[in-house]
């Protein structure tokens, strides 16, 4: 079977999606957390440019509101979050993790791999979506795996999950953008309290051991 | 029953406000009056949840014998808690323990709140929504105590059950996704909605988001693999929410599993939903066994045993006979009372001896005139001991499984509940049978340390020997309904 070429809509789609891959990869390798920090607002930034390439061909006039809710949230409140704990814990240096970094870049590629390989198997044949893309938030969400799994302190941790939470995103309006905009709202809610609450328990954790590495929470096991 | 509908979401929120101002002695009254008004409105639900499919108020909440199912439970252990709590408290004088009150009354109402609104809300990514706040909150009463050990769980416990329930979005996304096929790109995914198209979604889809669902919620839910966070959190927690985490938590995250096997039921058939469940109840009820085998805190023996036991729901979904479903549905119920009964025996003995390490704990019977013996008849309760509610829903969920074509998996069942049967009875026996020793007499001397404690005890144990006798008329109608709910409608 010959392949059309790839609609505009697809290709933007799909161009936005590999650099949000990509800034995953460079939130894996950045030593230091201010820039982590900064790349994750980058990669929301990103996702917020999807939203607007969705809204704009799908005239789905909701997902503006979205873009707007999610840019406020996503790439102004969150960092500032995590940016003023930062410079509150006097801490620059992300914690050091047992694998080097062109190790951990290694596991995240064979993870993308994976990724690109199981949404495959799926044989979802659509013409209007760019299942690329899909598996590329689905690599998204695996590298963020690798990111919390290796990294050993708790903003790393937090970022991970909250660029988990932009892979997330993508697949959402990639494949759900007719998602009523209530569920949307309300899964950004979530996030802001999540994120606050991820602030609230980095602060006790600071408090307690002075640092922001996780090497310390060994206590409980068996 | 749409104003009890809207009261049960409304007290709570209410009761929260009121207790930010409060002074410490009023915020224990008032949240026991709101878990016990919440536990009568919860059970006036009950008749018009059998006589109906379903009822709604509005687009947002709509509640069937199913949802009824898992609120009880909630509400009762919502209700027990605070009367547990408002014995179990020991708050510093001054401006500290006012401030640890507030953040302790205002986190419990909100986060039994979160936890009854779960299965009230209409459709599987309001519930996600639901479900996550009950994560936050109660990552935040786990860590309430500021101490290493709580400090440790609680970050544990919300870096992996975020990461579960970010796949558990994922699986929402998947499934709201395969709707599309069906019902075009933009539709509201209630669960009426769902399950009437279901029979037509891609199977490969619905595939990928069970699995997904099961394994999200299921890091929740506390299954093998993606259960490591939940000793830590359960035991390090203040008491009070460890009976809530164990009780009640992990049955709503079965709840969120439950909604998402209905929806792959419809589409995939009964194989494939059960196959998925069955193997991760295996992992779970086989290890936890063997860990309930070398615990040395009884917090954690407990906390184990909540994983062998959500093993054994995950399990009893699996068999295809109607009788093991209403065994799983009542085995929700009667393991939400024994555990937090349990937990409360534990918070007692803590309180008396100081420790929660069972090495140190000897002739807790002794000591403890009446939340002694209680916590051993909660752990035999646990253990599925006759006259005890246990021991009915076990014995339905082993009838069921019998008579399946898999029935060695039942034999399996009753193997490992077994080994858990001799964990838990081997520490309690030590601890709590065992000869006073006449320096812990004096040291600590008998007596109880809260007849609050001895209430919320013995409220809890009414219930599971209620549930274990006889199953009031009504509420076996509404666990039949729910049950015919969950089944292959084909």
């Amino acid at each position: 079977m010959p392949h059309a070429a790839p609609s505009t809509f697809t290709g933007a789609v799909d161009v936005i999606a590999v650099l949000v891959l990509l800034t995953e990869f460079a939130m894996l390798r950045a030593p230091m957390l201010r820039s982590q920090v900064r790349l994750y607002a980058f990669q929301s930034l990103v996702v917020t440019a999807l939203a607007i390439v969705v809204a704009a061909t799908r005239h789905i006039d909701e997902i503006y509101v979205l873009a707007a809710l999610s840019f406020i949230l996503k790439v102004i409140i969150v960092p500032r979050i995590v940016l003023r704990l930062l410079s509150r814990a006097e801490v620059s240096l992300a914690g050091s993790s047992a694998f080097s970094v062109a190790t951990m870049t290694l596991i995240a590629i064979v993870m993308s791999v994976f990724a690109f390989f199981s949404v495959g198997a799926l044989h979802l044949q659509s013409t209007a979506l760019p299942s690329a893309a899909l598996a590329i938030s689905v690599a998204v969400v695996l590298v963020a795996f690798v990111l919390i799994i290796l990294r050993s302190d708790v903003v790393s941790q937090a970022i991970g999950f909250f660029s988990l939470e932009n892979g997330v995103s993508v697949a959402s309006l990639v494949v759900a953008s007719g998602l009523p905009l209530i569920v949307d709202v309300a899964f950004l809610f979530d996030l802001l309290v999540a994120v606050v609450v991820f602030g609230v328990l980095m602060r006790i954790h600071h408090g307690r051991t002075k640092t922001l590495s996780t090497d310390s929470l060994d206590r409980l096991k068996g | 029953m749409n104003h009890v509908l809207l009261a049960i979401v409304i007290v709570p929120v209410v009761t929260s406000i009121a207790t930010w101002w409060t002074p410490p002695a009023i915020s224990k009254v008032v949240t026991i009056g709101s878990g016990i008004a919440l536990f009568l409105l919860a059970l006036a639900l009950i008749p018009s949840a059998t006589a109906h499919s379903y009822l709604a108020v509005g687009s947002v909440l709509r509640v069937d014998a199913l949802s009824v199912v898992f609120l009880v439970p909630t509400t009762f252990l919502y209700a027990t808690t605070s009367i547990f709590a408002a014995g179990y408290l020991h708050l510093p004088e001054g401006e500290a323990g006012r401030r640890y009150a507030r953040r302790f009354f205002v986190g419990l109402n909100v986060f039994c709140w979160s936890m009854a609104v779960a299965p009230l809300v209409n459709g599987l990514a309001l519930l996600w929504v639901m479900i996550e706040v009950t994560t936050v909150i109660s990552a935040l009463l786990v860590a309430i105590d500021d101490t290493d050990g709580a400090t440790e769980a609680a970050w544990k416990y919300v870096i992996l059950a975020s990461l579960g329930l970010g796949i558990a979005l994922f699986a929402t996304i998947i499934m709201y996704y395969a709707g599309t096929r069906f019902f075009g790109s933009s539709y509201d995914p209630s669960y009426n909605k769902l399950l009437s198209g279901a029979h037509a979604f891609p199977k490969d889809v619905v595939r990928l988001a069970d699995v997904l669902a099961v394994l999200g919620f299921g890091t929740k839910m506390g299954l093998v693999p993606v259960h490591t966070w939940l000793p830590d959190a359960h035991s390090e927690a203040p008491t009070p929410i460890s009976a809530l985490l164990s009780g009640a938590l992990l049955a709503t995250s079965f709840y969120a599993i439950l909604r998402f096997f209905q929806v792959s039921v419809r589409c995939l058939g009964p194989a494939f939903p059960r196959n998925v469940l069955l193997i991760f109840g295996l992992a779970s009820l086989v290890l936890a066994a063997f860990y309930l085998l070398s615990q040395r805190d009884l917090k954690r023996l407990l906390a184990y045993s909540s994983v062998e036991h959500m093993g054994i729901l995950a399990i009893g979904m699996s068999f295809s006979a109607p009788l093991a479903i209403v065994g799983v549905l009542l085995h929700v119920i009667a393991h939400g009372a024994a555990k937090g009964t349990a937990f409360f025996g534990a918070g007692s003995v803590a309180r008396k001896f100081k420790s929660k390490d069972m090495a140190r704990i000897r002739g807790g019977v002794g000591l403890l005139p009446w939340s002694g013996p209680m916590l051993v008849l909660a752990v035999l309760a646990l253990s599925a001991m006759p006259p005890f509610g246990i021991f009915r829903s076990e014995f339905l969920i082993v009838a069921g499984g019998l008579s399946d074509p898999r029935d060695a998996i039942a034999a399996v069942l009753v193997v490992f509940v077994t080994v858990a049967f001799f964990g838990l009875s081997w520490f309690t026996t030590k601890t709590m049978l065992s000869p006073v020793p006449e320096r812990e007499r004096l040291r600590l001397g008998r007596g109880e340390t809260s007849w609050l404690i001895v209430v919320a005890m013995a409220v809890g144990l009414v219930g599971l020997v209620i549930l274990g006798v006889h199953v009031p008329g009504q509420l076996n109608e509404l666990l039949q309904h729910a049950a015919s709910q969950l089944e292959v409608a084909r």
